[in-house]
């Protein structure tokens, strides 16, 4: 097991979070790459932050809304909606099966 | 030969009746058929570009032909952001940005090359084959908006449109020689653009000169409804930052000590001089190490990545997630990783921590001084290939420039070294505080005049 965990087994498991799905050399080569990265990125926890507060935004902008109201310029007709979908039925669109799949 | 000009001198010569546009767009057009099989820079020609041209007269851009980066959603133009996933999506709609360059008078030449969903600073990780530099096509043209820099730099378009996460308008720009402006976060509407990491994607123009960039900006800036992290306050007419003096303003330097810059910082001592000599004053400084930056920019852009491309699942449009490369599956894993439950803490929540570290240090840099500068990019353009295996390679390459992408801060590549023997340029980062691309243009046009760098300046 490398220093920082990424054994090919660990990235099988990301990947079935991130719904990719990857052949045995790609678990492998890419737990490598993970090893450099983390290794690189680690090196920020040298920095006391501990009275720090997080920046998620960096323009200061909170709860921004707008009014609720229908923007009719802004939609699709239904063929337009439909128009890059790779399967569709009766105008709607099909969407692959998701419940009895096997839990990750 | 008019496809040469800058966007200031076609617009100069078509309202004085010497030219026309579609004089403009047939050269630009045998330029693209001569040049762009060979260096690959657009990846779609926009077939209607005739037409459209003749229809824009009487517009400010005149209906000159502008090439898009092809992560910018474009009706009925295909849009792939160099990823075969989305090989066949033609949007229905228009990005805000794009609507904005039509209503103008723009017309989109084509799209252009990047790294595959803009993840990267090499134009090699397009799943439709590199971009060459057009400088010297042993060389990379830099990315992630490597297309639209070397667009500019061959003359294959009047000026083009790229966007910028962490260096991906400058750093090309510098490889490339030519000018890339990076606006402020919430300067322009994301609306549209196929999403990398949302806290800090801008999109900006990429042109001959500062003047250029000046003229895009005014078009194509400002609030939009359909992006709420766009500022509503009024954008400045940037066109009367041009021409101006720059006497008296401090100009803080940063990075020039640093290791990786070792070999290259005598080429930036005649920049000093060169502002000191406008008048400027000019200083080294000291800044937080910008190391840290990878390390910040590395971990908030995955985590954003593993959010925003969760959307691509084959259903409304694009092909199903195995059509991801090598890149995208690295960067939405790693993402997915860091902000899992148990390692959050360490990465994520910690790199926005940092970022803050980084805004209070640009705070008490600005008390200091008017403009901060620094070098674009640690080295000249690389060899074709040098992205290949490096995991880290945009990164590193970007290292100078994400602290202040991370940031929001606003800042601009202008050419400022050109190597003889290998015809490839250095560039100059130039930035001020958030909202102040006035400051940015003032200085960089100033320094454009003052010094024979710009290619194409010398025709003026």
């Amino acid at each position: 097991m490398s220093k920082s965990g990424f054994t090919p087994q660990l990235v099988h498991h990301i990947a079935q979070l991130a719904q990719l799905t990857l052949s045995s050399t790609e678990e492998v080569s890419i737990s490598q790459d993970f090893v450099k990265t983390i290794e690189v990125v680690a090196r920020m926890s040298e920095l006391n932050t501990t009275a720090v507060a997080p920046t998620h935004q960096v323009t200061g902008l909170e709860n921004v809304w707008r009014a609720d109201k229908v923007d009719e310029k802004r939609m699709f007709t239904q063929a337009e909606a439909l128009a890059n979908a790779a399967k569709t039925a009766a105008g709607f669109f099909v969407v692959p099966q998701v419940i009895d799949q096997k839990d990750i | 030969m008019l496809h040469t000009l800058t966007l200031k001198q076609a617009l100069d010569q078509i309202k004085r009746k010497e030219i026309t546009a579609s004089e403009v767009w047939a050269d630009t057009q045998s330029a693209i058929e001569n040049e762009n099989k060979a260096l690959n820079i657009y990846l779609t020609l926009n077939e209607k570009s005739a037409a459209e041209t003749a229809m824009m007269s009487d517009k400010p851009l005149a209906g000159l032909p502008i090439a898009v980066k092809d992560n910018y959603a474009t009706q009925g133009l295909r849009t792939t952001a160099s990823s075969t996933l989305l090989d066949s999506f033609v949007p229905t709609y228009d990005a805000t940005v794009i609507a904005k360059l039509k209503a103008a008078g723009g017309v989109i030449s084509g799209k252009t090359n990047l790294d595959a969903w803009a993840h990267g600073s090499s134009t090699e990780t397009s799943q439709y084959g590199r971009t060459l530099n057009p400088l010297n096509p042993d060389y990379l043209p830099g990315g992630s908006s490597g297309g639209s820099a070397a667009a500019v730099a061959a003359n294959l378009c009047i000026a083009a449109l790229g966007t910028e996460t962490a260096g991906s308008i400058r750093q090309p720009a510098a490889w490339c020689g030519v000018v890339g402006l990076k606006p402020t976060y919430g300067r322009f509407s994301r609306s549209g653009i196929v999403a990398m990491a949302s806290s800090t994607d801008s999109p900006g123009p990429i042109t001959k000169t500062v003047e250029d960039a000046a003229i895009m900006f005014n078009h194509l800036a400002g609030h939009d409804p359909y992006d709420s992290t766009t500022s509503t306050q009024t954008v400045p007419d940037l066109t009367k930052s041009l021409g101006q003096e720059i006497k008296g303003l401090k100009i803080g330097v940063m990075y020039l000590d640093l290791p990786e810059m070792t070999e290259l910082k005598k080429f930036y001592e005649p920049t000093l001089k060169e502002l000191e000599r406008l008048g400027a004053e000019v200083e080294l400084t000291g800044s937080l190490d910008p190391h840290h930056a990878i390390s910040v920019y590395t971990v908030i852009q995955r985590a954003e990545v593993s959010s925003n491309l969760g959307r691509y699942d084959g259903v409304r449009f694009g092909h199903d997630r195995s059509y991801f490369g090598a890149e995208a599956k690295r960067r939405i894993m790693l993402g997915t990783y860091t902000l899992s439950k148990g390692h959050a803490d360490q990465y994520y929540h910690q790199a926005q921590k940092v970022r803050t570290l980084f805004q209070q240090d640009y705070a008490r840099l600005f008390e200091k001084y008017d403009i901060l500068i620094t070098p674009t990019s640690p080295g000249f353009a690389k060899k074709i290939g040098s992205s290949e295996g490096a995991a880290m390679f945009g990164e590193l390459e970007d290292m100078l420039i994400e602290p202040s992408s991370v940031t929001g801060l606003p800042g601009i590549n202008v050419p400022c070294f050109r190597d003889p023997e290998t015809n490839l340029f250095l560039g100059l980062n130039i930035m001020a505080p958030m909202w102040r691309e006035d400051l940015v243009i003032r200085v960089a046009d100033a320094y454009e005049r003052a010094t024979t760098w710009n290619t194409w300046r010398k025709n003026d």
